[in-house]
């Protein structure tokens, strides 16, 4: 598998869009580092970038790669390669471009000015959430033959969970304002990859907020250790599970 | 002749032991035997060890002194020294286990009706309530560590508690794990400075109807509910530091009742709610530093005529949250982080007002489990929208004069 | 040598191959016929396992190749179009296809130096033409030496020199006793280069046999014409049921 994802980072890292992602990535951070004088803000700005740009970019990213490298993907089949192997070095190629592109775009600016942990912890979200839209992404694609129809899901699960599942939290917690709901909404949360990031980061920079939470349970959950634990342990089931619904997929598959 | 000498000589016998003598103590030997014994103004000099007594009394004008903190040990029994006299002095003694009773507040040091006395560099640990003062006046309590290792409320009293006292000075005092850090109930023209409350069950500080009192540079940490101050006029708080009081209804101080008071260069840092604030008029909050807090402000519609000048707000998730819509009190010349208006004029003060209220705090307001979803792309729309059109928030919460940059409170401090 | 046995695939409701057996053996070179969408494609993707039948399986030199992979080595493929990573250079993708092979040493670079293609390794794949790369795809397919080669449209796209050095190569290969089947819509090539025609018609094998037959049977000279009249016959296949053979 190794070599097959030796060519396939080959050809991924030397195209027009990992550069382009790199670059714009850079800008941004500039930007973001040159208009906040402290560390709290550039995380607070960096925020949005995390949860809403870098999930889009990685989702629509992941169609496209898909796609454009069908016929290689169709010859490599025809190879004396297993399936499972052809469709690991698809997808961790897209996912090592969207990982490098982070950690170069952010950590050279990182390096010269500066980072803290809560940024770091960002880094880290980002990249989760790229792996996650990925595998969401490459499973929207090998679910359907269709390049716009792929796309077109990509972006739903874009949509939904980074705007539609928060609506429709925050409509239950409102129409149910009466009962006791914060065990719910918790848990809620943990279906949603981008709540999860986000619940990381509000960890980090609302602490102080959280524990105004009620009851025992809330106050061990975000004041410990364990809270972060099980978010980055959901984190990681998010994952996987797309990627593997997709591996199964891809390995029945006809081309 | 001989009458003169009988006379100087009564004289001596008369004077000598007035001027302070000092009798020394060793394990195995009564402390109360001997202050029964001692004259007035004696000094007893207590030499290190373990002495097992409880319910000692003082009712004369006392020095004692612990040499290498002597240990009275009462043995989970009653209080350790009682205290009612005038000008009592007790230094550097460790007293532990007080009985653990609220009928009859077992304290490690309880003073009635007394005057001038000083507590100083006394250690106490597993005691009730620690030093427990009543209707008692010019009091130094100094450089005390008070340490009780309760696990819950009721099961300890308050570290050093003073009722109906005056004229006192409280300083440079450890207080840990008992239920109130420092509690005072009636107590006027004292001052408590420099001191260290944390981790104390219910309040670091808690007063009731002590008016004209003072707290300098105090630290309150990691107390289950910060700091209460309550039914009270003419309060100055300056420099204190409030930090980390986490919980459901935890405040770095809250603030009941108060009226023309002064809070001025604290520093509220990590608390869940920095200032909670109800029924409180007058009051000016100036060159406070508002960090990282849940809430920096919860300001009660009940609040009127207050001034929040030239503070700084810093990476607090809510700035100012509000129950009503109605809300008079100035908000001016501020520094706020979230602020995001721009300064043509280069006056370094925003040219369009800052409203520190936002929407999504009234929601949250309403229902707290709300807070989940704070930071996601919906709220941040939501919030948006609430700027460009306001609709909910109240609309005469705002700071016409803006900073554009934070106050360096450092050095305008120091 | 290719031996498939029962073979069903439908893609949703269409049927594309029913019950589906074929024998292909070793030292023939088979033209593999039908109108579009009669299964040819999706009989050569069975076969190399891009396309998973629903029943039956493929035996390739006794092997089944269901959940097997190891025996696309024995089998060189040259797709209809043949598309590659954009960025990596021709050098780079030949090793590559080494490096997948790890138990062959020794490559048949006589494609890729007839096709000069050894003067354009550095060049990457986007700067290729589509005869170049055709010419990739054969080069590929040659490369290891395999005992079977199945070539889709082998010619299709390629200059008329390069044509015939393909047609040369292929029969060299056809000497050499290798197993070789060709798909292709020019029946002049089929006939140069095959010695069995197989004819697909609405998922079943309407027609296999050799040239000699097949032309014995039609009662035709000439290839073309003889191929000409099959189809008519399968047009008419209600009416005969039978799978035309010699035998």
């Amino acid at each position: 598998m190794f070599k097959l994802l030796k060519y396939s980072l080959l050809d991924i890292v030397k195209s027009r869009f990992a550069l382009l992602y790199t670059v714009f990535l850079i800008l941004v951070a500039i930007s973001i580092y040159q208009v906040s004088e402290d560390m709290s803000k550039v995380s607070l700005s960096l925020l949005n970038i995390m949860l809403m740009m870098v999930p889009l970019i990685a989702a629509i990213f992941a169609t496209t790669h898909f796609f454009n490298n069908l016929e290689f993907t169709e010859l490599m089949l025809a190879q004396p390669v297993k399936r499972r192997d052809v469709f690991l070095s698809q997808i961790l190629a897209v996912i090592v471009v969207l990982s490098l592109a982070i950690i170069i775009g952010f950590g050279v600016p990182m390096i010269l000015w500066g980072a803290d942990v809560t940024v770091l912890t960002l880094l880290g979200i980002g990249i989760g959430l790229s792996i996650i839209f990925a595998g969401l992404a490459f499973m929207a694609s090998v679910l359907t033959r269709d390049k716009a129809k792929a796309i077109g899901i990509s972006l739903s699960f874009w949509i939904y969970f980074s705007l539609v599942y928060d609506g429709f939290v925050l409509y239950l917690i409102y129409s149910l304002s009466d009962y006791p709901l914060e065990k719910t909404t918790l848990g809620l949360v943990f279906f949603n990859p981008v709540d999860l990031g986000r619940i990381i980061m509000l960890m980090q920079l609302d602490i102080s907020a959280l524990m105004g939470y009620t009851g025992a349970f809330f106050q061990q959950f975000f004041g410990s250790a364990k809270g972060i634990l099980l978010s980055s342990a959901m984190m990681l089931i998010w994952m996987l599970w797309p990627m593997g619904v997709a591996m199964r997929v891809f390995r029945k598959k006809d081309f | 002749m001989k009458a003169t000498h009988i006379i100087i000589g009564l004289l001596l016998i008369w004077f000598i032991p007035t001027q302070a003598a000092i009798i020394e103590l060793k394990p195995g030997n009564s402390i109360q035997e001997a202050i029964n014994q001692a004259a007035e103004g004696d000094t007893l000099k207590i030499l290190p060890g373990i002495y097992l007594e409880h319910e000692i009394i003082i009712r004369k004008p006392l020095t004692l002194i612990g040499v290498d903190y002597p240990t009275i040990d009462a043995m989970d029994k009653g209080n350790v020294i009682i205290v009612a006299a005038e000008n009592v002095h007790i230094e550097g003694l460790r007293i532990i286990r007080t009985g653990k009773s609220n009928l009859d507040d077992s304290a490690g040091i309880k003073f009635f009706d007394s005057k001038n006395c000083t507590i100083i560099n006394n250690r106490l640990e597993q005691t009730f309530f620690g030093l427990h003062f009543s209707n008692s006046s010019n009091l130094t309590i100094k450089n005390n560590t008070l340490i009780s290792v309760a696990e819950r409320e009721f099961q300890t009293g308050n570290g050093i508690h003073l009722w109906k006292c005056k004229d006192s000075f409280i300083e440079n005092n450890f207080i840990q794990g008992h239920r109130d850090g420092i509690y005072l109930e009636f107590v006027t023209n004292t001052e408590s400075n420099h001191n260290m409350v944390l981790e104390n069950k219910r309040y670091g500080l808690h007063f009731m109807f002590s008016h004209e009192n003072s707290y300098y540079k105090n630290t309150f940490k990691r107390n289950g509910a910060g700091v209460a101050v309550m039914y009270t006029r003419n309060v100055i708080m300056k420099e204190n530091i409030f930090e980390e009081n986490w919980g459901a209804s935890a405040y770095g101080i809250l603030l009941k009742d108060i009226t023309d008071s002064e809070v001025i260069g604290n520093i509220f840092r990590k608390n869940t709610i920095g200032i909670y604030m109800e029924g409180s008029s007058r009051t000016i909050f100036k060159r406070n530093e508002f960090n990282q807090n849940g809430w920096a402000i919860k300001l009660m519609a009940s609040c009127d005529q207050n001034t929040f000048e030239a503070n700084n707000f810093l990476g607090n998730t809510f700035d100012i949250s509000t129950n009503g819509s109605v809300v008079l009190n100035t908000l001016t010349k501020n520094y706020w982080d979230k602020y995001e208006g721009y300064d043509l004029n280069k006056d370094r003060i925003g040219d369009i007002p800052y409203r520190p209220i936002n929407l999504f705090s009234v929601i949250v307001e309403k229902i707290p489990s709300a807070v989940i979803l704070w930071r996601s792309f919906l709220v941040t729309l939501l919030d948006r929208m609430e700027k460009v059109i306001p609709s909910i928030t109240p609309e005469n919460m705002i700071d016409h004069s803006p900073k554009m940059n934070p106050y360096d409170f450092r050095t305008a401090n120091s | 040598m290719i031996s498939v046995q029962q073979i069903h695939k439908k893609f949703g409701k269409l049927e594309v191959l029913k019950d589906f057996n074929l024998e292909f053996e070793a030292g023939n070179s088979y033209a593999l016929m039908g109108p579009n969408g009669s299964g040819k494609t999706t009989l050569i993707k069975i076969i190399l396992g891009m396309v998973i039948p629903n029943s039956g399986d493929v035996l390739v030199q006794g092997e089944a190749i269901k959940g097997n992979y190891a025996y696309r080595s024995k089998i060189g493929y040259m797709p209809q179009i043949g598309r590659y990573p954009e960025n990596i250079k021709i050098g780079q993708l030949f090793s590559m296809m080494q490096d997948i092979r790890p138990e062959i040493k020794s490559y048949d670079m006589e494609l890729v130096n007839d096709f000069g293609l050894n003067e354009m390794l550095d060049k990457p794949m986007h700067t290729l033409s589509g005869g170049t790369r055709q010419k990739v795809s054969a080069a590929l397919a040659f490369m290891f030496q395999p005992d079977i080669l199945i070539l889709d449209e082998p010619t299709a796209g390629l200059d008329p020199i390069a044509v015939e050095l393909l047609k040369t190569k292929i029969k060299k290969e056809r000497e050499k006793g290798k197993l070789i089947i060709i798909t292709s819509h020019i029946l002049s090539e089929l006939e140069e280069l095959t010695n069995h025609a197989i004819y697909i018609f609405e998922g079943d094998v309407f027609f296999n046999d050799t040239v000699e037959s097949l032309k014995e049977i039609t009662g035709e000279n000439r290839f073309s014409t003889a191929i000409a009249r099959l189809m008519e016959w399968s047009l008419k296949k209600n009416t005969i049921k039978t799978e035309l053979s010699h035998v």
